[in-house]
């Protein structure tokens, strides 16, 4: 024998997929999203997404280094993988120096506070997005119109903010004749820069299924869950609550379905548990964006279910083998 | 052939099934100069050894006794003189009772019919006959977990079985000695499941047979009408499906109540190669002496499979093969899922001895372990619906309490969890670790 | 204006009379009479709850001392604490021997080749649980420091050069926790001899001499020479194995001289000083002789 052989406890084969591998998985799936996003908002797109990733890994890189004195950990994409959504969130037009703010909160305080990848208790790019909307309420809100130059853009409303004002006005009849599904289906509308494209959304999330990157749990129990709570309240009363269809593919729903609400780290283990999270964050989203003062109500059903997350892991255990017959 | 393919439900992966040898027919091994017998080729009590050194012994004598309920005769697979009774070492380096025999010459002992002929009258033996012969030929499965056969044919009272499962999955990838015994020796297979069949007493058997063995699927289906009550089940390419409680559950759509053994769901299951060694026992009254591995890994010159006896160096069947490869750095007894890595060659083949697999340096390592990211994907591997991270965790600080109340103790160790993890945790060295402890303080508390 | 501040006082002094009748009433319900000596002898004791004495923590060690004293002894504490703590209890101590825990393996590094190497978990339990080692004598440390791990008082270290647990004899206190937590059964707690001298079998391998020496040039063979040379019977030799009882041994050292292998070990003594020109070469010849001699061993 030439060599010393090597031992190691069964399995002797792995599966291909690694922590890196499935970062960039994820990252790929956003690629459809930040095109149509690129081609609405134009060069705005690019360079809040590029000043979000870059203040993430260097804030990563900082701390783990002189902080911590560990070996910094940001080969492993993830925290590329938070600036990139961190800028999803963010209005296209956004002052760098209040994405620096956003990413220093989303990676020192999301994410390292609580010892690094896989120990955070809340999404870090959403921490980072909340902290941004309380303290920049105005820039936060204030997304630019489609189609126009980045520098000196003019500034409008989503159509969420629309109804939570115009519906004070004018009734819900007002806002349903100004709305217009195709648009909103193909992302001709105001908001932040990754949640306008509902197809690009879809297929990013299609193909992490397709690459088994996550289940369909999770989004499909937020979709479904908000289609028949805002379904029955609109059947009840169709002129007072807007159309289920209206709240699918608004604002951040489809992004944090499919994106945010499926972080590994702050979803729950078990698939049992993931539809009940999805079912929280569901009817937490249009009780917010109902009856909220706040018009999007997405980040903070996540970040608040995000905190029972632990509770559902001891609560809702996958289906045991043989279980069933014991009793 | 039109194929409905069933299989379980919960959990389960889908590695690269990398059967080289498929197609190789099994070859025989030449006689070893030198062969050793170990005394616990089988889960239970070691046999007490019956020889002296300098004792001559033939083929097929016996040479140490079953000590125990659960325990199982062993042979000598050999002609020759004792050399030896001591320990040597097994396959997880550490010494074990042993006895070491000179090959000199090759002869049998009496009684053993070495004609290759078929014999059919297996409706004559009665059932008692099946299972006294069983047990003295020193049949053990041949699937791995080497539990005593004759113990799992002495259906417990009060229960009942209602069909025997014949597991011909061979989930492990690479591995094919079974698929070569199912393509080789049908008929004598399915004598012994009907052999099978008469010693528990049930009218069905079901042979459960996985899609990438299509050639044995299609030979047996042809065959079966010969043999009635025995069904073909083809199953979908899934590990572990080969894992007892999987198949009961593929092919009769029944689980096996946590905790409690096949018998509870009125299965008795037995692995492919050890129906055609029932056939040999009972037809021919030939002991387990002999077994058929695969020998195989990516870069090895001429993979194949061997006919070869029990305590055969396994060294020889490497031999047979063109040599270790260059590149080897992993040699595995069994499976890559489930087998052992070896630390020599000199070990000999055991009753247990599925395949010998020669894996290269670049995935014989381990890679550097990540923190958990939480992804779940452990929990969706785990064909027992358990939580292998958090039972990985548990063991690790040693609480046992908790580990226990997470059903630690289903745990099968397929190795499920550690495939699927992104982050390359050495999940189920854990929750081994843990299971062996819980087991052992479950067994206290009845004491 | 005023009747509001009167309304507010009366109100909350009612509330916190109250709860003060409440509190009162079920401290003296609930009262749990607890013998004032357990504070006092637990305050005493190390404070580590290292269960070197088999009780759980140090608390339960003060409740059963103050139950009965006899056979308890904490070694961590040592005399010093104990005679404090039978004063306080009003007891006589039942002193043991002092002890010490001492690494009964020399396979280090440079007389232990590796034979495989081992990826996985790196605790010495699952290792042990696998296989027998990463070296071809499946009897000796794992080297993978459970026994570090397992220390709450920081006295024993692997030392990289070697792969072997060292005790700093100072800081063991002989709780006894490494020797519970080692897999391979190789730490021993042994009578503790004046300036921590020891004369001890460094070696568990109970192969057989010629398997043994193939494995690790510093194991016990099993010559029996040792045995023969001990005056005091304090040598045994079981399954290829010698054991020095440290009760019976005077620490003369013959056998130590006498060892082939260097497996019988030496600590902590003076360097000899007569006999060097006449052992160096006496030690020599016998490592060449007992080869020869296997078979017999």
């Amino acid at each position: 024998m030439s060599n010393i052989l090597t031992i190691s406890p069964s399995p002797h084969f792995k599966d291909k997929p690694t922590v890196k591998s499935l970062m960039f998985g994820v990252l790929t799936a956003l690629i459809p999203a930040f095109c149509v996003s690129l081609y609405v908002f134009g060069i705005g797109t690019l360079l809040t997404t590029v000043f979000s990733v870059v203040f993430c890994v260097a804030f990563e890189w900082l701390i783990t280094k002189y902080m911590l004195n560990r070996q910094p950990t940001i080969t492993d994409g993830s925290a590329i993988l938070t600036g990139v959504l961190l800028a999803f969130n963010l209005p296209s037009d956004i002052n760098p120096g209040i994405i620096l703010v956003g990413a220093l909160v989303a990676i020192g305080i999301g994410k390292m506070t609580f010892g690094g990848l896989g120990n955070n208790l809340f999404n870090p790019a959403l921490v980072g997005r909340v902290f941004l909307l309380i303290s920049f309420p105005k820039q936060m809100t204030t997304w630019p119109i489609p189609q126009q130059p980045y520098f000196d853009a003019m500034t409008g409303a989503t159509p969420l903010v629309l109804i939570k004002d115009e519906y004070r006005n004018a009734g819900v009849q007002a806002v349903d004749d100004k709305m217009n599904f195709m648009d909103m289906f193909l992302g001709i509308e105001g908001g932040s820069l990754g949640e306008i494209a509902a197809i690009a959304l879809i297929i990013g999330g299609a193909y992490m299924i397709w690459k088994k990157i996550i289940t369909w749990h999770i989004p499909t129990a937020i979709i479904a869950t908000v289609l028949i709570f805002s379904g029955l309240l609109w059947l009840i009363d169709s002129s007072t609550f807007v159309n289920p269809l209206f709240h699918i593919l608004n604002g951040g729903l489809l992004l944090g379905a499919i994106f945010m609400a499926t972080d590994y780290v702050t979803s729950p283990m078990s698939n049992p548990g993931k539809i009940v999270y999805g079912v929280g964050i569901g009817l937490l989203t249009v009780i917010i964006r109902i009856w909220g003062s706040y018009p999007e109500g997405m980040s903070f059903a996540i970040l608040i279910m995000n905190a029972v997350v632990p509770l559902i892991n001891r609560g809702f255990k996958p289906v045991r083998f043989g279980a069933t017959q014991t009793k | 052939m039109n194929l409905k393919f069933k299989t379980f439900t919960i959990g389960g992966v889908h590695p690269d099934d990398k059967k080289i040898t498929a197609a190789s027919p099994i070859q025989t091994l030449p006689l070893p100069q030198i062969a050793v017998i170990p005394c616990a080729m089988h889960i239970g009590a070691p046999a007490e050894i019956i020889v002296k050194r300098g004792d001559k012994v033939k083929v097929g004598q016996i040479i140490a006794t079953a000590k125990g309920f659960v325990s199982a005769n062993i042979h000598s697979s050999v002609s020759g003189t004792v050399k030896s009774i001591g320990p040597a070492p097994d396959a997880s380096g550490y010494t074990k009772q042993a006895v070491t025999i000179t090959v000199e010459g090759d002869e049998w002992a009496d009684g053993i019919d070495t004609s290759p002929d078929i014999r059919y009258d297996f409706d004559n033996i009665e059932q008692q006959e099946i299972i006294k012969r069983v047990t003295e030929n020193g049949i053990v499965g041949m699937g791995g977990a080497t539990f005593p056969t004759n113990v799992k044919l002495s259906v417990p009272l009060g229960k009942k079985a209602e069909a025997v499962l014949i597991n011909g999955v061979e989930c492990e990838p690479y591995l094919t000695a079974d698929h070569r015994v199912m393509l080789e020796h049908s008929e004598e297979m399915l004598i012994g499941v009907k052999l099978l069949m008469k010693a528990v007493n049930v009218e069905k058997a079901y042979i459960g047979i996985e899609a990438n063995k299509q050639d044995a699927i299609e030979k047996l289906i042809t065959l079966c009408p010969k043999f009635p009550g025995i069904t073909v089940v083809p199953l979908k390419l899934k590990y572990p499906q080969g894992s007892e409680k999987h198949l009961i559950k593929a092919i009769l759509n029944r689980e096996v109540p946590s905790g409690r053994l096949p018998i509870d769901a009125g299965a008795v299951v037995q692995n492919a190669g050890t129906a055609y060694a029932v056939y040999q026992a009972v037809m021919k009254n030939k002991p387990l002496i002999e077994r058929v591995v695969t020998v195989t890994g990516d870069s090895v010159k001429n993979p194949g499979n061997f006919l070869v006896r029990i305590g055969t160096p396994i060294q020889n069947l490497i031999d047979a093969v063109g040599g270790i490869p260059e590149n080897t750095g992993k040699i595995i007894s069994g499976g890559p899922m489930m087998g052992k890595a070896i630390t020599t060659t000199e070990i000999p083949v055991a009753k247990g001895t599925s395949g010998v697999l020669m894996l290269p340096e670049s995935i014989a390592h381990r890679k550097t372990a990540e923190p958990c990211i939480r992804c779940g994907k452990c929990v969706d591997a785990c064909p027992m619906g358990l939580e292998p991270y958090l039972l990985s965790a548990y063991s690790k600080k040693q609480n046992f309490e908790q580990a226990e109340l997470n059903h630690i103790a289903d745990c099968i160790e397929c190795g499920c969890c550690v495939f699927s993890c992104p982050s390359n945790r050495p999940i189920l060295d854990f929750v081994r670790f843990g299971k062996q402890n819980v087991l052992r303080i479950i067994r206290s508390r009845k004491n | 204006m005023n009747s509001v501040i009167a309304i507010s006082i009366i109100t909350l002094g009612g509330i916190a009379g109250l709860a003060a009748i409440i509190l009162y009433v079920v401290s003296r319900k609930f009262k749990v009479e607890e013998d004032p000596r357990i504070d006092e002898v637990n305050e005493i004791l190390p404070g580590a709850n290292c269960g070197g004495c088999g009780y759980a923590g140090c608390r339960n060690f003060a409740e059963a001392c103050v139950k009965d004293m006899t056979g308890k002894f904490c070694n961590v504490g040592g005399a010093d604490v104990m005679n404090q703590v039978a004063k306080i209890v009003g007891a006589e101590v039942s002193a043991p021997d002092p002890l010490l825990a001492v690494v009964r393996c020399g396979g280090s590094k440079a007389c232990r080749p590796k034979t495989n190497n081992y990826e996985g978990a790196e605790t010495c339990a699952i290792v042990s649980g696998i296989y027998g080692g990463q070296t071809g004598c499946s009897f000796g440390c794992l080297g993978l420091g459970d026994c570090e791990k397992v220390c709450k008082f920081d006295a024993i270290h692997i030392n990289p050069e070697t792969g072997l647990p060292e005790i700093n004899d100072e800081k063991c206190t002989a709780c006894g926790a490494c020797v519970k937590t080692c897999p391979k059964h190789i730490i021993e707690l042994r009578k503790k001899a004046p300036k921590f001298r020891k004369v001890y079998v460094s070696c568990q391998n109970q192969d057989k001499g010629a398997t043994a020496k193939k494995a690790c040039s510093a194991a016990c063979i099993g010559c029996g020479k040792c045995v023969k040379a001990c005056a005091f019977e304090a040598i045994t030799l079981e399954n290829n194995l010698a054991y020095i009882d440290s009760q019976k041994c005077k620490m003369c050292r013959k056998c130590v001289e006498q060892c082939p292998t260097g497996a019988l070990k030496e600590e902590n003594f003076p360097p000899r000083k007569p006999k060097e020109p006449a052992t160096a070469p006496q030690t020599a010849s016998s490592t060449e002789k007992p080869q020869n001699q296997q078979p017999t061993a």
